[in-house]
């Protein structure tokens, strides 16, 4: 059970939290313009990452506020947490 | 006539208070304070089980939670039977009801016993082998294993006790009250911290607060009586909270802990009611603490599992703390000092000491003088090969080892004894560091993992962190807490320890023989029956893996996981191998760290507070009208409203024909409701819809149908445009919370750029719904100022209204094929106007109608429903619904998955209508769907999602998906079940005016 940091609320329990799957993923502004392949990409494609990985997370049970986090999935350390829109304070 | 070894009034008993209880039937005593385990041995009786594969005699072999062998079936047959526990964590009360479990008929005389003959038929890997081949024999296997084998036997009454959840918040926990645990609790609380002290056992001071030796020294006072003062003064202290019968059960990331709070188990029964028996205590420390000590090695070596062989330091646990001499011919068998120990303890309590073998050669330490001027005989160099003894241990095998441990020579000396203590060294109680996400490091010295790399906030410290005797722990937990704490200094710095242990220790893992391996049985694991031998066949039969060895030969894989022997399976597999231990790894340790009961896991969550339950505002009226409820997620929904003696289906069917023929009435309140702001608003639901929303005019209503990016449907519903900025869209009652978690996902993260605000509105209204030919004149009735004239207000529209002085929204939208009217107002409002209704609808027979005949009404005009007739596979085409998918918009959200290569096949599972041709057979929903009954294996071709008789209509209807069943319209397909085949016909998923004359009836 993480204590998460949500940009807008501060420090909660995970259970307050629903996980969103892989970040920086952007919905393609043509996609009827993509072949099946490359809307595949988009739809299905995900790295699952053992290591340091890039995540959404919603404060459902919160502020209701979509953010992202830097997670180390190996030892489920979260390196930062940020806005929406914001760049990755790490690489 | 059983014996008396009750030798001396041990630390934990109260002889002036006896205790009665049954094993096996029979009535023994004990006193207050004895485990069941001690009260048993105080008897004489060392046999209380059977082991799982070859139901060998199994005894007590240890005096903590560790323990392998002992565990019960307590109070069989009633509510309270508790099968797997522990005959070691069990305390004694009046009334107590024990028995064995895992023999049959009973445990002196066990026909399981037979596999211990055919043990050579019963290898490594026996359960994987037999039963792979061939396949239609498990059917044999399966009755005598199932008779034979097993782990006690579940309750099958209600649990009639209480338990309770709780959160706890700390600065520091400490784990284990032991004399690290207590240490740690005094220099935490003292330095401000909020402390809690956990232990699992009812006592505190672990295994020093019975050591009353001369040979064990803190500031001149014998240790014992050193830390019992310091409990003492512990107990006094503001900020630190004890819970004993607490044992820690799960470590997670981020110090989050699950200890489980034992409060009634020691209790009589007749003492427990209305009292919680377990809590599950949730911790959330800032800093953790582990003080939990170490286990005790068994030594392997062949029929090294005979009830009467224990721990030695067990024996001495039950000598000083319960004062129970587990045998009156005694002899220890050791690697290393602790063994001498226990021999102090009973040479004090008079009690017999035939022997001591010891595996060192040269062994010096004030410990053993001691134990020699005593006149014990001691082998040095020497081990036990074999024992015997069917139910009770009675004679020993000794020789000499060779020089390198790898063989044993000279001639063989048997020595008889009752009781065999076996000390081979201490393993680090590193479970819960390793389950918190912990690396060890492997100790060469004394062979034993210890913590390595620390993954929170936490230390180790103690024998759990391989300090085990008593200077190296006092030297060292005052160092390492200034450092951990942040503090200057402890009032620990300068205790004067003295301590007559010698560290040295002659590890062998697996004992020679002067049998070959193969002839021998040295259990490794004694729950789970494994041996050396099974290890080493794993090992040759190709498994490297130490985690592909376990599962293969079971070894700690049960109850107890593994916590003597673990070690030794390592230390096998990696001298076999030939593969250095650290290199090796270990298993990984698993929550929880001993078994936790079901009641304790589910807490208060039983029963009515399973989970939450939403009522509509009208819930009190279906009530009082005898509705019969229907759980929708969490939602009661009235199910159907059955008249005297009217079942569902009669019910159900006078409900149908009144809503068609005059005038029905649906509570629709618990339909997801989320109000849309803002200037984009249309623009929002043209992304989110299949269809087109910007030409919708204010005050008119639109069914949508909203996608998966995947291209299936994932929800529907009407959206009103009340006003230019400004929608209520409504979701399935299902749906709701998903449909909005989805939208708000969308805005925020993919166009932030959209003006469009979002608010769950759903318990806010009641919603009414009045259909019928007669609907027009009932709410003409109930609203008298709103004009309902079709041209003023058509099908699809909205108006706001008055009923007095309360605001409603009336839609005129249908979900039965019916003229009909959805009436919205504020939820506590609802009730009143319900009433209205049904008043103004009195002289139409106008009737409630519930979820059953909702759907049956629905189905006859073929409308959906998401989550029933869909499932995330169907796309809008596949719902012969191509007319709501806009070819115009640009996007939405799931459009272009609606080309895809696989989304446009023809083939794939399509909505139809289906009619048998016997006009009363109705179908079961989610029967298969063939064509051809005598092809092998028969092609499923779809399945029946929603089936009804319909009064109206006057036949059996239903609703399936059939792999290209829109070409099908016509065609007979078959429909297979458990006695006969059903014969159907495709047919339009449309049965009842397909015209839609009746809306505007
Ligand atoms: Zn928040």
């Amino acid at each position: 059970m993480f204590i998460i940091n949500c940009p807008y609320c501060g420090e909660r329990e995970q259970s307050e939290f629903k996980a969103g799957g892989e970040a920086h993923i952007i919905r393609p502004k043509q996609p009827t313009e993509l072949s099946d392949d490359e809307w595949a990409e988009y739809l299905f494609m995900r790295k699952n990452i053992k290591g340091v990985q890039f995540e959404r997370w919603n404060h459902a049970h919160g502020c209701r506020k979509w953010f992202n986090m830097v997670r180390d999935t190996s030892n489920d350390k979260i390196k930062a947490v940020y806005k929406m829109g914001e760049k990755p304070p790490i690489e | 006539m059983t014996k008396n070894l009750r030798v001396k009034t041990g630390k934990a008993i109260d002889e002036t208070y006896r205790i009665s209880f049954k094993f096996n039937g029979s009535t023994y005593y004990g006193f207050k304070g004895d485990t069941l385990a001690s009260a048993l041995l105080a008897n004489d009786i060392h046999l209380v089980g059977r082991s799982f594969k070859y139901h060998r005699p199994r005894g007590i072999m240890t005096a903590g939670s560790e323990e392998p062998n002992a565990i019960v079936q307590l109070h069989n047959n009633s509510s309270r039977t508790e099968p797997n526990v522990r005959a070691t964590e069990i305390e004694i009360y009046e009334g107590l009801e024990a028995s064995s479990q895992n023999c049959w008929p009973s445990v002196n005389f066990d026909i399981g016993g037979i596999n211990n003959l055919l043990s050579p038929l019963l290898p490594a890997g026996f359960y994987y082998k037999t039963f792979m081949w061939p396949a239609s024999f498990w059917e044999k296997y399966e009755y005598f294993i199932r008779r034979s084998a097993g782990l006690g036997k579940s309750p099958i009454k209600p649990d009639p006790d209480i338990y309770e959840h709780k959160y706890i918040h700390c600065d520091v926990l400490i784990i284990g009250a032991g004399i690290s645990g207590i240490m740690a609790a005094k220099i935490a609380a003292k330095n401000g911290l909020k402390t809690l002290l956990v232990e699992e056992k009812p006592n505190l001071g672990g295994s020093t607060i019975y050591q009353n030796s001369d040979h064990f020294k803190i500031n001149n006072q014998n240790s014992g009586s050193w830390l019992e003062k310091e409990i003492n003064e512990i107990k006094k202290l503001n900020n630190l909270e004890i819970k004993t019968r607490t044992s820690v059960a799960a470590y997670h990331g981020y110090n989050f802990l699950l200890a489980r709070e034992n409060l009634t188990d020691h209790l009589p029964i007749n003492q427990r009611k209305d009292k919680t028996r377990h809590k599950l205590l949730k911790i959330r420390a800032k800093k953790v603490i582990s003080a939990t000590g170490s286990i005790e090695r068994p030594m392997i070596f062949d029929n090294n599992d005979r009830p009467g062989i224990l721990l030695s330091s067990a024996i001495k646990r039950f000598a000083d703390y319960f004062g129970v001499a587990c045998g009156e011919k005694n002899i220890l068998f050791t690697n290393n000092d602790s063994a001498y120990e226990t021999a102090i303890s009973l040479i004090q309590k008079g009690i017999n000491i035939e022997a001591i073998i010891d595996n060192r050669e040269e062994v010096n330490s004030k410990l053993i003088y001691e134990v020699e001027k005593n006149n014990i005989k001691i082998f040095k160099g020497y081990t036990v090969t074999d024992t015997s003894g069917y139910k009770r241990i009675n004679k020993i095998s000794v020789m000499q080892l060779s020089k390198d441990g790898q063989k044993v020579v000279g001639s063989k000396i048997i020595l008889s004894c009752d009781c065999l203590g076996v000390s081979g060294g201490w393993t680090p109680a590193v479970h819960l560091f390793t389950q918190s996400g912990g690396k060890l490091k492997f100790r060469e010295d004394d062979q034993v993992f210890i913590p390595n790399n620390y993954p929170s906030d936490q230390l180790s410290i103690g024998a759990c962190n391989g300090d085990f005797t008593l200077d190296e722990i006092l030297k060292t937990i005052p160092k390492s807490l200034i450092h951990y704490l942040d503090i200057k200094n402890t009032e620990y710095d300068n205790l004067e320890v003295s301590s007559s242990t010698n560290k040295s220790k002659r590890n062998i893992w697996l004992l020679p023989s002067d049998k070959i391996l193969g002839k021998t049985k040295s259990f490794v694991d004694y729950q789970n029956d494994a041996t050396a031998k099974d290890i080493k066949l794993a090992l040759r039969e190709g498994f490297k893996s130490i985690e592909h060895v376990k599962r293969y030969t079971t070894t700690g894989m049960g109850t107890d996981q593994g916590k003597l022997g673990n070690m030794h399976a390592l230390g096998i597999i990696s001298e076999t191998a030939g593969a250095k231990m650290g290199e090796l790894g270990t298993t990984t340790f698993r929550p929880p760290y001993t078994p936790l009961t079901f009641g304790t896991i589910v807490g208060r969550n039983v029963g009515e507070y399973f989970d939450i339950i939403r009522k509509t505002p009208l819930h009190d009226w279906h009530l009082d009208n005898k509705a019969e409820f229907e759980n929708v997620g969490q939602w009661k929904r009235a199910w159907y409203y059955p008249k005297e003696n009217e079942n569902m289906h009669d019910a159900v069917q006078r409900e149908s024909k009144a809503a068609r023929e005059s005038a029905g009435i649906l509570d629709a309140s618990t339909l997801g409701k989320i109000d849309i702001q803002g200037t984009d608003a249309s623009e929002f639901l043209n992304r989110v819809y299949t269809n087109a929303w910007s030409k919708l005019a204010v005050g008119k209503c639109r069914y949508g149908l909203m996608l998966n990016e995947d291209g299936m449907v994932y929800d529907d519903g009407v959206t009103t445009r009340l006003g230019e900025n400004h929608y209520i869209m409504t979701t399935t009652t299902g749906g709701a919370a998903n449909v909005m978690g989805k939208l708000e996902d969308y805005l925020q993260t993919e166009w932030p750029e959209l003006d469009v605000y979002l608010t769950s509105v759903t318990d806010h209204f009641a919603t009414v719904s009045v259909c019928g030919p007669n609907s027009k004149k009932i709410v003409s009735e109930v609203i008298p100022d709103l004009d309902l004239s079709d041209e003023s207000f058509p099908h699809m529209s909205f108006k706001n209204a008055k009923i007095g002085k309360i605001n409603c929204r009336v839609m005129r939208i249908s979900f039965t094929g019916e003229h009909s009217y959805e009436i919205n107002v504020q939820a506590n409002y609802g009730k009143s106007v319900w009433e209205k209704c049904m008043e103004a609808g009195k002289d139409f027979n106008i009737t409630p109608y519930g979820t059953e005949t909702m759907h049956l009404l629905r189905a006859e005009k073929g409308f959906i429903i998401v989550g029933q007739d869909t499932d995330a596979t169907m796309t809008p085409i596949d719902l012969q619904m191509d007319w709501i998918v806009s070819k115009k918009k640009y996007d939405f959200i799931g459009k272009r998955s609606l080309y895809r290569s696989d989304t446009i096949k023809e083939d794939r599972k399509q909505l139809v209508g289906l009619l048998t041709d016997n006009p009363n057979e109705i179908l079961e929903e989610g029967a298969q769907i063939v064509a051809d009954i005598n092809k092998s294996p028969i092609e499923m071709l779809g399945h029946v999602t929603s089936s009804y008789y319909s009064p109206n209509l006057q036949k059996s209807i239903a609703l399936g998906v059939v792999r290209g069943g829109k070409n099908m319209i016509g065609q007979k397909l078959i429909i297979p079940m458990e006695k006969k085949n059903i014969n159907v016909t495709v047919a339009d998923p449309v049965f009842l005016d397909k015209e839609n004359k009746r809306l505007n009836a």
